[in-house]
This record gives C-alpha cells, structure tokens and sequence, in this order.
C-alpha cells in the first residue's frame, strides 16, 4: 500500500490508543502442557475498531485469539497467565463462566462450518441455546441475514440445507449466526483464507460495515488485508528460546495500521511488511 | 488406514508375457491365482449351497398353505404345526429389546465420546466393553437365566428374554454409536460453542441428529444379528411349546429359532421340512430388516 | 456490558448423570455375569469334586437331579477343542485366502460384491447353519465321500465345517484390513524390483500383516469355542475322548444346550453344572480375546 493510499482512506481519523478499550492484556503468556506457545503479550483492543494480528506462522495469533472468547479452554492442558481483561472484567475470573463468555464474544472460523441444518436453523440455533426470546425469530433472522449482507441471496430458501451454499456464502452465513446472538465482540480467524477473492471483498465490505455495531479482532496471513481494512494492527513473530529448540511467539509491535506499515518502529516489523520474510 | 487406490492398481503389466518370468515362475504364478479364486469361490459357493438347501427343503412346505403355517400353533403333527407363536414371540422380543438397548447404549456412547475425561476409569469402561462384544451368547443366557429368570423372579418370560437379549446387544450398539458420534467433525462442535452453547445443548442440538442415521443403522443390524439367537432364549428357558400368544411383559414366550432347533433335532423328515420353511422365514426378516438399515444408511448419512 | 456470571445448569448436569449410569452400566453387566458364574459354580464345586472336575474324563450327569453323576470336563474341552480345531483348520486358509484375493487381486467391482457376500454369510444365523451342517454336509457330502458305515449321522466334522463357514468371513474380514494397512511404498519397492504379484502377496505383504492376521484367528478360535447352536444340532451330544473327527462328540456349549432342555430344577447338581461349564467357557474365551486385542495393538502401532 502506498502513502497516498494509506491517507485516502482518512486513517488519520483512528486515535492514537484505544479511546474506549473492550480487552486488555496485561503480560499474558499461554503454554500448552510444557509447550510456552506465547509470551509477554501487553495490548488493548479498541471499541468499534478493526484489529488486526498478523505475522508469520506458528507465532501464536490464532492461540492469543483464541484466548479472548475462552475456546482455549477446550484444549487439555492450555494455560493462561496474564491478566485479560473484558471491560475492566477479569476474563478468566472464578466467577465467569466460559458459555456466557462465548455469548459475548463470538467466532468466525478459518473454513466456513455451517451446521447440516437449514439455513434458517443455522441462524436460529445460537438464539434458542442462549436463551433468547425473541418476539419474532423470523424477524432476528431476517436481521442477521442483512447484518451479514446474505439476505437477498438466500430470502427464498431459507429452508434449503446450508451445505448446499458456496464457500463465501457460507461463511456469511457464519457471521448472520455469529451477530443472531448480539455479541459485542466478533473474533475472527483468517476468516477468508479458503475463500476466492471475489467473496473475500465482499466479506471485507462486509466487515466495514460490521465494525460499526461490534469490536472485531481478526487474524489474518494476507497483510494486503490487513492494510485495507484494519484500523490498528499487532505484529507477532515467533523466536526460540537460548537453548530450546521450540520457538515462542511475541508481539513485536502494535500501532495504527498507517503507522505499522509506513513507518514500522521494529526492524523485524518492517522486515515482514515490505515482504522481505515470512 | 487403507489407501483408495486397489493394491492390484500397482502391478506392472509386462511388456511381453515371459519377459521377465521363467516359464515355471509364470505356472506357479497362475496355480497361485487359480488357488485364490479356488479359496475365495469356496465360501461364496458354501453360501449359496446353504441358501439353496434350505429353500429347496423349505419351499414347498411354505407356499402349500403359507397362511396357516404362519398362523398355526406347534402341533405334534408336522403338517399341522405352524410358527405362530414363535414368529409373534420373535417381533415381541426385538421391540421391547430395542427398547432397553437403544437407549442406554446410545446414552453410554455419548458419555464415552463427549463427556467422558481421559483418565483410567474411561479406559476400563472402554475395555470392559470390547470384552463383553466377544463373550459367547450362551453365557448371556446363562447371566439372563440366573440373574433375569431367577434371581429377580422374572422366570422364563417376554421381560427375561428382552432383558438378556438387550444386554447382549448392548456392546455392539455402543461401538457402533460412538462411531456414528465420532464421524461428526470437530468444527461442528466449535461452531456451536462459540455460540455460548454448552457442551449438552452441542451434543443434542447438533451432534445427536447428524449422528443419528449411522446410529439406527448399527441398531438395525445388531437387532437383525439378536433375533436370529437361539443360546440365549434357550438357556433362560424359554418354551417351544406353547399356544398363545403374550398379553404381559410376564408372559412366557416363544421364539423363531428356538422353534427352528426344535424342529430341526426332530427325526421326522416332515419336521425337517418345516425347520427350512420356519428359515426361509426368519432368513426374510433378516433380510428385510438389513435392507431397511442399507436404506437409512445411504439416504440419510450426511456427506461433509 | 454485563457481567458474566455462571449461570446454575442443573438440568444439564443430571442427564449428564444419567449418560454416565449408562456408560457404567456396562461394568454392572460385567460384574453380573462373573457373579452369576462364580456363586454357582462355586455350589457346584462344593457338591462335586474340582480336582475330579478338570481331570476326569467321563461326563455323565445321570438322571434327575444329576447327584452321583460324574463330571469330568475333559471330554467337553476335547469336544471343544476338535471343533475350534476344525474349523480353523477350514476357516483359516479360506479366510486368508479370500482376504489376499479381496487386498491384491480384486478389481473393486468385484470387491464390491464379494464383501457383502461375506457379510452375509456371516449373518446367517447358527440355528440355519447347523441344519445345513445336518441336512447336507453330512448325507451329501461327508457320507458320500467317506462312507456311511465311517461317519455318524452326528459329527463333529460336520459341525467343524459349519463352525468353519461362520468364521471364515471374520478371518477374512479382518485380515484384509491388515493387509490392505500395509503401506503401498512396499509393495512398490518389490515391484520395482521385478517381482511378480504372487511373490509380493506372498513375501511382501502377508508377512507384513502378520500380527493382523494371526490375531484374527485367535479371535475366530474364540467364536468357535463359543459357539452353540451349530454345534449342538450337528455334532452330537456324546462327550467322549477321541480324535476321530466322524464321531458324535459334545462341546461345552452343546452340553449346556443339552442340560437346560432336560430337567434341571434350580440348586441340584445338575443345574450348579451348568454355571461351572460357563464359567470355563467365560475363561478360555475371554482369555483369547484379550491375546488378540493386545496383537492388533501392537500391530497398529507399527503403521500408524
């Protein structure tokens, strides 16, 4: 992305930090047994912005994103140290209860992974598990079907299997039942990279609209698509301890978007985003 | 575990027969070949000699008068005896043993496979299971017959029977469930806990139901493998002689191949033909019962 | 936002509760039948000597409540024994032979229909293969063949090929799995070398899946040895030391088979007998079945 690319998109208008943030982590590490997958990470993530978390693989960014809606817990033997917090809340409290967690905060997957039900239902499920009363499940479909831009596309066959949409649609498809719950948050891990590139703009689009009702935090390969969309970017790397074979990953950096691919403060930052590694 | 392509994909044709192979290789090779499809027709014709001994015996004793041999009692007289009972026993049995066994064993496969942590405990119950799925069936009878029959005083009854039959039965649905459970993949499950659903709701409103066409189908054939068992009803005692039909869960009842070894250890000629006509009968049921479970199977497993 | 806060689910955690009770049950099923063997055969052994039990030679219970009759098992473990022999000794190379014809040779069309063949087969159910075993293995081919004055009418070559016919899709079934797990780089690497298709069935692939096969025997033995319609209806029910395969003999099954069709009122010697014969059925079988379990561990560890 060049300069005048960057200053046409109006980036200037994102704060310098996080005016009102929904996460803070303070020092956290997460190891998986004795496997120390992440180390030191400090960062608040700002509300209704675009975060993004990019870098090599294998530097813990989908583990860190992972963190944040608690689905590491499913993970025999993952580890979190730190702190986190979610709106001054520790996240991992004795009190807090994962499920409710996940209410909050939701998850668009790597490969789009709609239940084998209609499209309708896919929509309807995370309503009816968590509770919800709505006076009108037609309606809060409808709703999250516009909210993920696929209602024209799918407003007549809202009974047809979900298995039977394309790739992209499936994955907005992910997102209409991610929002059917009202989460606050939407995490998303590398949402795009098993799709086409047509549908990957359209989900960026998408995405756009999105950050205006919720705080989204997404990892992403594609720095491109990190640049175009995010208001402020993470960078992690991963480095191998003295006298241990397994690397580790870190946060290298953390800035607006504009500044980390203009003027990165890290060698190992400019290193990634002028293409010369990884 | 096995590759896709035929391992006799990979056999090199030669370029000239004999090229390579000295006439005595090229024999052995052959008689080798010959002695492959010599031991493979063995069974396939061992099969269809059965199949043809029993309807050649059976045929003509089933299609002279098939609506009172299936609706005659025994009789001492083999041209009057009918299976009746033991047909009517039979279908009783295997609905109130899926009922006991369909239950618990797909109950126990989603504790194993969903809720179960991987400790020591699990791996007894995991391995207490395989053992029982090779116990032979006549212990199962002799379990029914001293626990079932005597000592809860169930005696040789519809309840007796159902209970020792379920009890069999149950290894095999479970292994045949957990695989069910086991085919729905992982992203299905994170899909819906990242939701906020708990691990139940994942498991009822999402697991469960794309679970359950391989599920029924393993049901269907152990039931179809449970009502072709004799070891079992005979043990616990349950009559061959009798002429009516169960009003009550402690009624004695009788069954299809309990009937068919009657028959078939009597010497008169008559009885024997009676046996093949009672087999050709329960070999239908089977049949029929296994092509229901194809049918579940091919039309109902989702492809992902 | 709000605060998250655990939400009490004590819905969820009762029919977790009842999955578990479920999954447990198993261990009860278990613990029945080695009470119920245990407690009677232990009356047994009180009434009737141990030592007399498993060195004598003569089993005859004698009439009524089966007091002063003598019970020595080693006829009914000879009987057993021939049978298990038997019909691996026709089971086995069938088996083998049709699973390396299924692995290496079969196009898929044709593995397409043999294999539903052998799952036929192997659903047949006993009942109907030991009529066969009586109707025509032995009139039509074992008397003809050997002569009428050499075999019984009950034998136990009769029931050994029956008995063998039930494993053999087992042998087969599981011993092409084996071989088709080994990995196709070498059956490759002996092609390269010139060899032909029987050289690599025979020396590169049957060693190979070595431990598969032999563990599918060890099961198939233990079915054998558990098995009890078959044998009862075709093989006799003389207990008798001998080795001559066209003689009637007794298996344990068939012996217990026999004992609860005749009188035997609870608590008599007679009725002790029967839970003492299952109890060594219990132990041999189970016996096999854990060698075998640990061979397919073992030898999936090797490829996996």
């Amino acid at each position: 992305m060049t300069q005048a690319q960057i200053e046409a998109k109006g980036r200037d208008a994102v704060p310098e930090a996080p005016a009102d943030p929904v996460f803070r982590l303070d020092d956290v590490h997460v190891s998986y047994g004795r496997f120390l997958a992440l180390r030191g990470v400090d960062l608040e993530i700002g509300r209704n912005e675009i975060t993004a978390f990019i870098g090599p693989s294998g530097c813990g960014k989908s583990t860190l994103i992972r963190c944040l809606n608690r689905m590491n817990d499913l993970i025999p033997g993952a580890k979190v140290e730190g702190r986190i917090t979610y709106h001054g809340q520790d996240l991992y409290g004795d009190d807090v209860d994962p499920v409710e967690v996940r209410r909050r905060i939701g998850m668009v997957f790597q490969k789009p992974n709609p239940f084998p039900k209609s499209i309708f239902d896919n929509v309807a499920f995370g309503p009816k598990v968590v509770g919800m009363r709505p006076g009108s499940m037609d309606e809060l479909v409808e709703r999250s079907l516009r909210g993920a831009a696929l209602w024209d596309e799918v407003k007549d066959k809202l009974k047809q299997n979900a298995l039977s949409l394309s790739g992209g649609q499936q994955q907005r498809l992910c997102i209409a039942r991610a929002i059917a719950v009202s989460p606050d948050v939407i995490l998303m891990d590398e949402p795009c990279s098993a799709l086409d590139p047509v549908s990957t703009g359209r989900i960026e689009e998408l995405m756009e609209q999105l950050k205006l009702d919720y705080t989204i935090v997404i990892v992403t390969h594609n720095m491109q698509q990190a640049g175009r969309i995010s208001d402020r970017t993470a960078f992690f790397t991963a480095e191998a301890a003295e006298g241990s074979g397994d690397r580790t990953g870190l946060l290298v950096e953390y800035d607006r978007t504009d500044t980390v691919f203009t003027q990165p403060a890290d060698p190992r930052t400019e290193a990634y985003v002028t293409g010369r590694f990884g | 575990m096995t590759t896709s392509a035929s391992a006799a994909d990979l056999a090199p044709s030669s370029l000239r027969r004999g090229a390579t192979r000295s006439g005595a290789r090229i024999l052995v090779d052959a008689a080798f070949s010959a002695l492959l499809f010599v031991g493979t027709i063995v069974g396939v014709v061992a099969l269809a000699t059965l199949l043809w001994t029993i309807v050649d015996d059976g045929w003509a004793r089933l299609v002279a008068d098939p609506a009172a041999f299936l609706t005659s009692y025994v009789s001492r007289l083999p041209a009057r005896a009918g299976i009746k009972a033991a047909l009517a026993g039979s279908a009783y049995l295997m609905v109130l043993t899926a009922l006991f066994c369909f239950p618990v064993g797909v109950g126990a496969a989603i504790y194993l496979e969903e809720f179960a942590p991987r400790n020591r405990v699990t791996n007894f119950v995991e391995s207490n299971i395989s053992n029982l799925a090779g116990v032979p069936s006549v212990v199962y009878g002799l379990l029914g017959l001293g626990i079932f029959a005597r000592f809860l005083r169930m005696g040789p009854s519809l309840l007796a029977g159902a209970l020792t039959l379920a009890v069999m039965s149950l290894p095999v649905i479970i292994v045949a469930a957990r695989e069910a459970i086991r085919a729905v993949p992982e992203s299905i499950r994170l899909g819906a806990y990242a939701l906020g659903a708990t691990r139940w709701q994942t498991v009822r409103r999402q697991v469960l139901p794309a679970a359950m066409p391989g599920t029924l189908t393993g049901t269907i054939l152990a039931l179809s493998r449970a009502i072709g068992e004799t070891a079992p009803l005979l043990v616990i005692g349950l009559p061959i002689v009798i002429f009516s039909l169960p009003n009550d869960l402690r009624d004695p009842v009788s069954a299809l191949p309990l009937l068919i070894f009657d028959w078939t250890s009597r010497p008169q000629p008559a009885f024997a033909q009676a046996a093949a006509a009672a087999s050709i009968v329960l070999l239908a049921l089977l049949l029929a019962m296994n092509a229901v479970a194809i049918y579940l199977r091919n039309r109902y497993t989702i492809r992902w | 936002m709000s605060i998250a806060r655990r939400r009490s689910r004590t819905g969820e955690r009762v029919i977790i509760g009842g999955l578990f009770a479920c999954a447990v049950l198993s261990i009860a099923v278990t613990v029945g039948i080695v009470a119920v063997l245990v407690v009677d055969a232990v009356e047994f052994f009180r009434e009737s000597s141990l030592v007399e039990f498993l060195t004598g030679t003569v089993w005859a219970p004698g009439q009524g409540s089966g007091e002063g009759g003598q019970y020595g098992v080693l006829p009914l473990i000879n009987g057993t024994l021939m049978i298990g022999v038997g019909a691996t000794v026709v089971g086995l190379p069938l088996g083998v032979l049709t699973a390396i014809y299924l692995s290496e040779y079969a196009s898929p069309r044709v593995r397409g229909l043999l294999k539903p063949t052998l799952e036929i087969l192997a659903g047949i159910p006993t009942v109907i293969v030991g009529y066969f075993a009586l109707q025509f293995v032995t009139p039509s081919l074992l008397r003809p063949i050997f002569g009428e004055d050499r075999v019984f009418i009950f034998n136990a070559a009769a029931g050994a090929i029956a008995v063998g016919l039930m494993i053999l899709p087992i042998i087969a079934s599981i011993s092409e799995d084996a071989m088709r797990s080994v990995p196709a780089s070498l059956r490759e690497a002996a092609y390269g070398l010139g060899s032909t298709k029987r050289q690599v069935s025979l020396r590169v692939v049957v060693p190979a899946a070595l431990s598969g096969i032999a563990a599918s025997v060890i099961l198939a033995f233990s079915r054998a040895v558990g098995e009890t319609m078959a044998v009862t209806i075709a093989a006799g029910n003389s207990p008798k030391m001998t080795l001559d395969f066209f003689t009637s003999i007794q298996t344990l099954t068939a012996s217990i088979a026999q004992t609860v069709s005749g009188e035997a009122s609870a608590g008599t010697v007679r009725y002790n007998a029967l839970f003492a014969l299952g109890l060594t059925l219990f132990v041999i079988t189970l016996a096999m079945n854990l060698v075998s379990a640990r061979i397919v561990r073992r030898f999936r560890q090797v490829y996996s």
